[in-house]
């Protein structure tokens, strides 16, 4: 976890005292009537029973943390300062952008309040600003969700109040003209409005939020880059990212989560012109709010589609360890234009869940057809690579070693009993195999006694015993035979070339 | 653009002639630091169905740059009632002249030749008229900011979208560049783009409501009406900002790129010594 990664289990240091949102909001800057917007109407006289709502100070917070989650249970009256700076920032490694922002940085700080709140809205432009701007609060029931009450020159401050009347997460974003390109510049943010009866407790809770960015240069051209109207207009942007920059999710800027735990993310769309399909690679969402309508989740999403100027609320259990890569799976923007992210989360693995990379081996994929041209070729090189093995000494000795080896495994588990590990065998019960001229004779013959037994007198080494030795062919291999015999042949003294499984067969084959 | 820069005081020359001469004056010159612009008409950006798509610009003069600090110096020297201490609320609110240093001492961070910002429009409007001058009309000024530097429309001067949308990239300097780094346009009037944001006679008169889509919503009936409006237009994304700012400003307002520069008329000018 990051150190200032946000825990939603300590919430209550986020709360200010209730004296102090007080005195916060008497220090507000107050307008001169000379000097407000030409159609300010006034302060709203607020009927007394809104007037005795306890007062509070919104908390707001950048990109990627979330405010703390609302205990409250009654409406307040929530203040809210938003401050609209133009500032030049990193779009992507080497490549500066001028952002214009609603909290000095892309998107614009997260809001949350409850639904039914009364909120007095602040919108102060910052004096260095080059133009007006203005906020539509999506969450917002009215004309142009606050745009033109908001509408703020340069170094000048705007209020209006609005009250929360649905729950919901919203996107909120500039209105003045010429709006694709305000919004263009990064002028979009998330508004929540927490349902009364609030959300389901969670452990890890996110802001994310997309859009993209129409630069006159190339994607990766160094420098300060303009916006490029043309490229706006026909909708090909050289950059998609989340959170306002190339990487501002990536590395030690990842977002985290421990094995186990819930995690929501506030996913938003700013645009101008995209939608996203958004996608956690190696996550399914347990549930999504579609459109963020907080009502009623779908289970078991993989990839969810939100337009611009909308949102989603995704939650999950994180089961397994690993890095879980955010993705718009419209790929060549994660790909090419830098609309990438990183979960990461720690913890210990779950090999049943997730094994990991098991097996690596060199698959063929589909052989030739038999009988065709190449497939002729390739058995006429196979024969030739066998022939040069078998007519190379160093070779064929390290085969016939390896046999010796396999051979002798065979003789351990199965020969041993009656031919003893010696290859003596039990004098007038079992044949020895050490320096036997039976055996040494005929190979064929030593072949077919292992596959199909012996019963009667034979002589061996000059003396006549009067045994049985039960057949194995279906017990051993024919592989596995050539292997035990080239091991007698080769052991205790005895020497000869080893077997070959095609011995064997040719052997095994035989009627008789 | 050494050859654009030798051709073009030839060509001012016989546009100021043109001009003068359209005006039926005898007069022979302009002011060196004014610019003729020649008549012509302008479309305004948004406008209701009443309104006649294009409005008639008569020739005027116009001066080359915007007003300096030394120029303003000058006048608040001379009119102790526009001095930052003196000033009426009413007339220029509590950042007026802010980046100044003292009264009569623009300081560091207003050079003297820097183009002055923080003044209202009353402001600028009193010292227009102290120099015999007025301020220029939306229809007047934009007319003369349509032009690109080599030919009267700017919107098919790559050069020109491209030097006013990096300056559209850039956030206010702290200190602003000297007027004399401004090029000059078609009409030989410098740094209409690029400079700094200027007030203009009728800023008020401007149609952006804050709520710019209910904006477009004006317009739709001239689409459907007369048609009249090609998506060029709505492609001008400056001219749009052009036009929020000036919605969003009380007379009395000052900002941080906001600063001015004064017309004539051309027949006053041809009777003036």
């Amino acid at each position: 976890m990051q150190p200032n990664s946000f825990s939603m289990k300590n919430p209550t240091r986020y709360l200010l005292p209730a004296a102090l949102c007080l005195a916060a909001m008497l220090a507000l800057p107050v307008h001169a009537t000379a000097e407000g917007p030409a159609d300010a109407k006034g302060p709203v006289i607020l009927p007394t029973e809104v007037l005795a709502l306890p007062v509070e100070q919104a908390i707001l917070t950048a990109p990627p943390h979330v405010p703390p989650a609302i205990k409250r249970t009654y409406s307040a009256r929530v203040v809210v300062n938003l401050e609209v700076r133009e500032v030049v920032a990193k779009l992507a490694d080497g490549v500066e952008y001028t952002f214009w922002t609603y909290g000095g940085q892309v998107p614009g700080s997260f809001i949350r309040i409850r639904e039914g709140d009364i909120v007095e809205f602040h919108l102060n432009n910052h004096p260095s600003s080059k133009l007006p701007h203005n906020i539509d609060l999506h969450a917002v029931t009215g004309p142009g969700g606050g745009a033109a009450s908001t509408f703020t020159a340069p170094g000048h401050s705007s209020q209006f109040t609005f009250q929360a009347l649905n729950p919901g997460l919203y996107v909120y974003h500039c209105a003045t003209a010429p709006v694709p390109m305000h919004i263009g510049n990064g002028m979009y943010g998330l508004i929540l409005v927490e349902p009364k009866g609030g959300l389901p407790p969670v452990d890890k809770e996110y802001y994310v939020m997309q859009g993209e960015f129409y630069t006159s240069g190339r994607y990766g051209e160094e420098g300060l880059q303009s916006f490029d109207m043309g490229k706006a207009i026909d909708e090909r942007p050289p950059y998609v990212v989340f959170n306002g920059a190339v990487g501002s999710l990536v590395g030690d800027k990842a977002i985290t989560a421990n094995v186990g735990e819930h995690v929501r993310i506030y996913f938003g769309v700013g645009g101008p012109n995209l939608t996203s399909s958004f996608h956690i690679i190696g996550e399914i969402f347990d549930k999504v709010y579609p459109e963020a309508g907080l009502s009623l989740p779908n289970a078991n999403v993989q990839t969810t589609l939100v337009p611009s100027g909308g949102a989603a609320v995704v939650e999950f259990k994180v089961d397994v360890p690993g890095t879980f890569i955010l993705v718009d799976h419209s790929l060549t923007r994660a790909f090419n234009k830098g609309a990438l992210g990183m979960l990461k989360v720690s913890g210990p693995e779950n090999r049943v869940i997730y094994s990991g990379k098991e097996i690596d081996a060199v698959y063929l994929g589909a052989q030739a057809e038999e009988g065709s041209d190449s497939a002729k070729r390739e058995a006429e090189l196979k024969a030739k690579i066998l022939a040069e093995i078998r007519s190379n000494p160093a070779i064929t000795s390290l085969t016939k070693e390896m046999q010796v080896e396999k051979g002798k495994q065979v003789y351990m588990g199965l020969c041993f009993a009656c031919h003893q590990p010696d290859g003596k065998g039990l004098p007038g019960a079992f044949p020895p195999l050490a320096g036997s001229d039976y055996l040494l004779a005929d190979r064929e013959r030593a072949i077919r006694t292992v596959l199909k037994g012996q019963t009667g007198p034979i002589t061996v080494n000059g003396v006549i015993i009067n045994s049985a030795m039960p057949p194995q062919e279906a017990v051993l291999t024919d592989q596995q035979i050539a292997d035990v015999l080239t091991y007698v042949y080769n052991s205790w003294g005895n020497k000869g070339d080893a077997f070959t499984r095609d011995d064997v067969k040719s052997i095994r084959n035989q009627n008789h | 653009m050494h050859g654009f820069r030798q051709h073009l005081p030839g060509q001012r020359a016989l546009l100021a002639l043109a001009v003068l001469g359209l005006a039926g004056s005898t007069f022979a010159a302009p002011p060196a630091d004014m610019v003729p612009i020649p008549a012509g008409r302008y479309t305004p950006l948004l406008r209701s169905t009443k309104d006649a798509p294009q409005v008639a610009v008569a020739a005027f003069l116009l001066d080359a740059r915007p007003v300096t600090n030394a120029e303003f110096l000058a006048f608040v020297t001379a009119n102790p009632k526009w001095r930052r201490s003196q000033v009426s609320k009413l007339f220029a609110d509590s950042s007026y002249l802010e980046n100044w240093t003292g009264d009569l001492e623009p300081g560091l961070k207003a050079p003297l030749p820097a183009p002055v910002v923080r003044v209202s429009w009353f402001a600028a409007r009193a010292y227009a008229r102290a120099a015999g001058k007025r301020l220029p009309t939306i229809a007047e000024w934009e007319f003369a900011a349509a032009a690109g530097y080599t030919g009267p429309d700017g919107r098919k001067d790559e050069a020109l979208n491209r030097d006013l949308y990096a300056w559209l990239a850039r956030p206010v300097p702290a200190v602003l560049a000297d007027v004399a780094t401004a090029k000059p346009n078609f009409y030989g009037a410098c740094g209409l783009h690029g400079l700094v944001w200027e007030w203009v006679d009728d800023f008020n008169t401007a149609m952006v409501t804050g709520e710019s889509r209910a904006d477009t919503g004006l317009e739709r009936d001239l689409f459907c009406g007369a048609g009249s409006i090609g998506a060029k237009d709505t492609g001008d994304y400056a001219a749009f900002m052009r036009s929020a700012l000036r919605s969003s400003l009380q007379a009395n307002n000052t900002t941080s790129s906001l600063g001015f520069r004064c017309a004539r008329d051309v027949t006053l000018t041809a009777s003036t010594p």
